[in-house]
This record gives C-alpha cells, sequence and structure tokens, in this order.
C-alpha cells in the first residue's frame, strides 16, 4: 500500500496527474470507498486493502470530462470494464493513467463479521488464510469463508490494460488462492431444474428486491445518460412495486442491456443489500453467448464486436433453446 | 341474464413484420384458410424493431403466448434486420425459459409474404400449445387481471 501511495505522490508532484482516483478509509475499517485525491497530503487516507472491491472503472466517465490526467488503480477485473468502457467511447484512454494493482481477492465484510471478527481495521491476505488487524489484536480466518461469490471464481489476475504495475505481474494467471472455479457451476445447477423449480427459485430471489437501484447505479455497463428506467413511460419507473413482476422485469431488462457487455466483474452482486445473486443473470447471457456464438469476454480488447451487434449467416434458430430443453 | 364464460381462451401476442408476415397473415385471410381469432396481431416496420421488453410486456399484460415472425433470414426489408433479431431472441427466450417462463410460450418463425399456408398452420399450432400449457398465471400483471 505504500509503495501505492509513493507513487501516486510522484506523479501528481511532477505534474503527470492532476487527480488520484482510489479508494480512502471508510467511516469503519471494513468500509473503503472510492474517493479522488487532488493533493499530496490528502493521500495520507489512501487505503488499498483486500476490502477494497469497489471497481473505480465507472468512474473514469466523469474523470474523462476534467481537466488533466487522472491517476486510477484498477484491479485485474477492473482493467476489464475499463476496456469496454473504451470500446463504447465513455472513457478517454489518454486522460487516464493506470496503474494495475495486484489482487488477492476482496472480500464480503458480512462474512468476516459473521465469523465473530470484531473492529476490524484493516485485512492482508496470505495465501489461504486472511489475517484480520483488528482492535482486540490479530485474528485469523480461512480465506474462502470471506471471499465474494465472484473472487471463488477469478476469472484471472492479468491486467488486460495499464500504464505501469505495482504488485502485480504480467501475465499472472491464477485465481486468488491459485485455483479459479468454474463460473457456470451455479447457472448449470439451475438449468438442471424443472421449470417450476427455477420459477420458484428466482421468484424467491427477486422478490427480495428493494429496487434501490444499486446494482444499476454500480455497473460499468449501466452507464447510459438517459436509463430507461428513469423514463416515466417504462412500467418499473417508480421505486415501490406495484405487482409482482415488475422486479423481474426490472432485472431481465438490465441484464438484456448489458448482455454481451458485461465483464462479468460482479459489482452487481457486491453491491446488493438483499444479497440476491444478480450475476447468475449476466452468467446465464455470457454463457449463452459462449455457447451459440463463440467464446466470448466482454473487455478482453477493444476491437471486437459485440455479440448483440454481430450476426452470422448461420446463426441458430430461437427454436434451439426448446430443442435443447431444460433451459439449456 | 350475464353468462360467464370459463372456456379457456388463450391471449396470444403476434408481431408481424409489415413486409413478409403482415403480408402472409394477409394472403392467409383472402386465401379462406382459418387460424384462432385469440392471435391478436401487432404490425411492426421489422422484426427487428421488436424491444425485447415488448415480449416482457406482454406477458405482465396478461399475455399466454407471444410470437414474432418476420422475413425469412436474407429476405430482409432492411437487409439484415433479422439476423439480430435472431440472436436477441435465442438470448432472450433462453432467459425466460431460464426464470422458469416455459419455452413453448415464446416462439420465432419466419414467414414470407407468399406463406399465408404456413401462417395459418403456424398459428393453429401455437394456440394448440398454448392450450396444452394452460393459462400463463405467472407473469400476469394483477392490476390487468380483472
Amino acid at each position: 500500500m505504500q509503495e501505492l501511495i509513493t507513487r501516486a505522490k510522484e506523479l501528481l508532484a511532477d505534474g503527470t496527474v492532476s487527480r488520484v482516483l482510489g479508494w480512502k478509509k471508510g467511516d469503519m475499517g471494513w468500509d473503503p470507498e472510492p474517493a479522488y485525491f487532488e493533493k499530496e497530503e490528502e493521500l495520507e487516507n489512501f487505503v488499498y486493502n483486500p476490502f477494497c472491491g469497489a471497481n473505480l472503472s465507472k468512474y473514469l466517465i466523469a474523470a474523462g470530462k476534467l481537466e488533466g490526467t487522472t491517476l486510477v488503480f484498477l484491479k485485474p477485473c477492473d482493467t476489464y470494464s475499463f476496456n469496454q468502457l473504451i470500446k463504447e467511447h465513455r472513457v478517454k484512454r489518454e486522460k487516464t493513467y493506470i496503474i494495475g494493482v495486484g489482487c488477492h481477492g476482496t472480500l464480503k465484510a458480512e462474512k468476516v463479521r459473521d465469523a465473530g471478527i470484531k473492529g476490524i481495521e484493516d485485512a492482508v491476505i496470505d495465501g489461504d488464510t486472511l489475517k484480520v488487524k483488528t482492535i482486540y489484536g490479530a485474528k485469523e480466518m480461512p480465506l474462502m469463508d470471506a471471499l465474494l461469490e465472484r473472487c471463488k471464481v477469478c476469472k484471472g489476475r492479468t491486467h488486460v490494460i495499464y500504464d505501469e504495475l505495482i504488485g502485480a505481474e504480467e501475465g499472472e494467471e491464477a485465481g486468488p488462492v491459485g485455483l479459479a472455479g468454474d463460473r457456470f457451476a451455479k447457472v448449470e445447477e439451475l438449468e438442471a431444474m424443472s421449470p417450476k423449480e427455477r420459477f420458484a427459485f428466482w421468484q424467491g430471489e427477486l422478490s427480495k428486491c428493494i429496487r434501490c437501484n444499486a446494482c444499476r447505479n454500480v455497473c460499468p455497463a449501466c452507464s447510459c445518460l438517459k436509463c430507461v428506467f428513469d423514463s416515466n413511460q417504462f412500467d418499473s419507473n417508480q421505486k415501490a412495486n406495484a405487482d409482482t413482476f415488475e422486479e423481474q422485469m426490472f432485472h431481465i431488462i438490465r441484464a438484456f442491456h448489458v448482455a454481451g457487455r458485461c465483464t462479468d466483474c460482479g459489482e452487481c452482486s457486491r453491491v446488493c443489500p438483499q444479497g440476491i445473486p444478480l450475476q447468475l443473470l449476466n452468467r446465464k447471457f455470457i454463457k449463452d453467448i459462449n455457447t451459440f456464438y463463440g467464446e466470448y469476454q466482454a473487455g478482453a480488447d477493444t476491437e471486437s464486436r459485440a455479440p448483440l451487434t454481430d450476426f452470422t449467416f448461420e446463426d441458430v434458430e430461437p427454436g434451439i433453446v426448446g430443442e435443447r430443453g431444460g433451459g439449456r | 341474464m350475464q353468462v360467464e364464460n370459463t372456456e379457456f381462451r388463450p391471449k396470444i401476442v403476434a408481431f408481424c413484420c409489415n413486409w413478409c408476415s403482415y403480408a402472409g397473415a394477409d394472403l392467409a385471410g383472402s386465401s379462406r384458410l382459418a387460424y384462432p381469432a385469440d392471435v391478436k396481431i401487432i404490425r411492426v416496420p421489422c422484426s427487428c424493431r421488436v424491444n425485447p421488453m415488448f415480449i416482457l410486456r406482454a406477458f405482465q399484460r396478461g399475455a399466454d403466448g407471444v410470437i414474432l415472425c418476420g422475413c425469412h433470414p436474407g429476405d430482409c426489408h432492411y437487409t439484415t434486420g433479422n439476423y439480430y433479431t435472431r440472436r436477441r431472441m435465442t438470448l432472450l427466450f433462453s432467459m425466460l425459459d431460464y426464470l422458469g417462463v416455459e419455452n413453448g410460450r415464446t416462439r420465432v418463425e419466419w414467414v414470407s409474404a407468399a406463406e399465408g399456408v404456413k401462417f395459418s398452420t403456424t398459428m393453429n399450432e401455437f394456440v394448440a400449445k398454448i392450450h396444452e400449457l394452460g393459462e400463463n398465471v405467472r407473469l400476469e400483471d394483477l392490476r390487468c387481471k380483472n
């Protein structure tokens, strides 16, 4: 962390960048928040620890409109989102200085607290143990029990875009604890259920939705200037649900809007106050796109065409869904 | 005296593209080919005009089935519209199935202006399928129930 602060100070001092976008200490040790730093002394509040889950890419849309270059710290996952935003002409590469930071997984603070750890001040990942610094002294817990779901199936530790790397090496591929699980495992599990069971599962999950719009606001792909959900012409614009289908409509449409553009960064699931596994909707689209139209990772490059703005003459017919059956 | 009709009459929404399928439906009519009156046709400029939200909204407002008809791939009046439709609808139908809406309730069929027979057989088949699946109570908006 000190290394990051030192480098940020250097770049601020020599005028390469006019501001730094990073994470600062939150009210509690476990909730660092995204922040801009414009002066060297402000960097004293800078933090980077496994609680820094926030993807900073989306802030660069606004940062691109400001005077001067912005220094940003991006984790490997976040660089995919940034690439995707370049492809959509939303961010300015030339006004951004990217430092790729190493990542060994990000934590779900609730899980750490549920494990009975109180007074959290800081945390360090050491192999497959999580070492938490608390006001009651040092505590330890298995890393796997504290990780966010998205990090358990990490898609790799390679930064796809950066100016320099700190605490990471080029071409690192393993997941946080050296294993990357199958990210489609849960999707396949759902597909294997009967339509009634699937409906019950989603009815249960989506009924928890309180329409706080956190998933939309945090999503780097949801960066439209005018959002359909803010339109008063749309059935789901109001915050309180008037019927049982509204939250389903909201989530299907939101998932569809980011289909083919979602980099699977998992911010939606991370911020959901109700703990809805929203990533499962996006992953279903990713899985279908991979099956029907070939492997595609949004944000892996800045050139390729998104699957839904492209076609081939030989594409499968929509009837394939019924023929394959079982939601596959 | 008012007689309550308890027989199940499915509500079926058919989106038909102006250039092929709508003309196909017209031909079915002028050729005296029968298809169920439960099918309500909505004319769209191109099958590509159909926003996935239209389909969801149809279900929300109580449709039991939604069918989308367009020109055969390669015959689109706007050259490539239906290729995009094909990808979108494949993904949307797969998602609906994933959420537990039976796949039989959604369908895409390519009907040209000359295929009046195909239009009528498709609609007959689709309505029969919806009869088999029964009323779609799941996605119905309670406000529109009565």
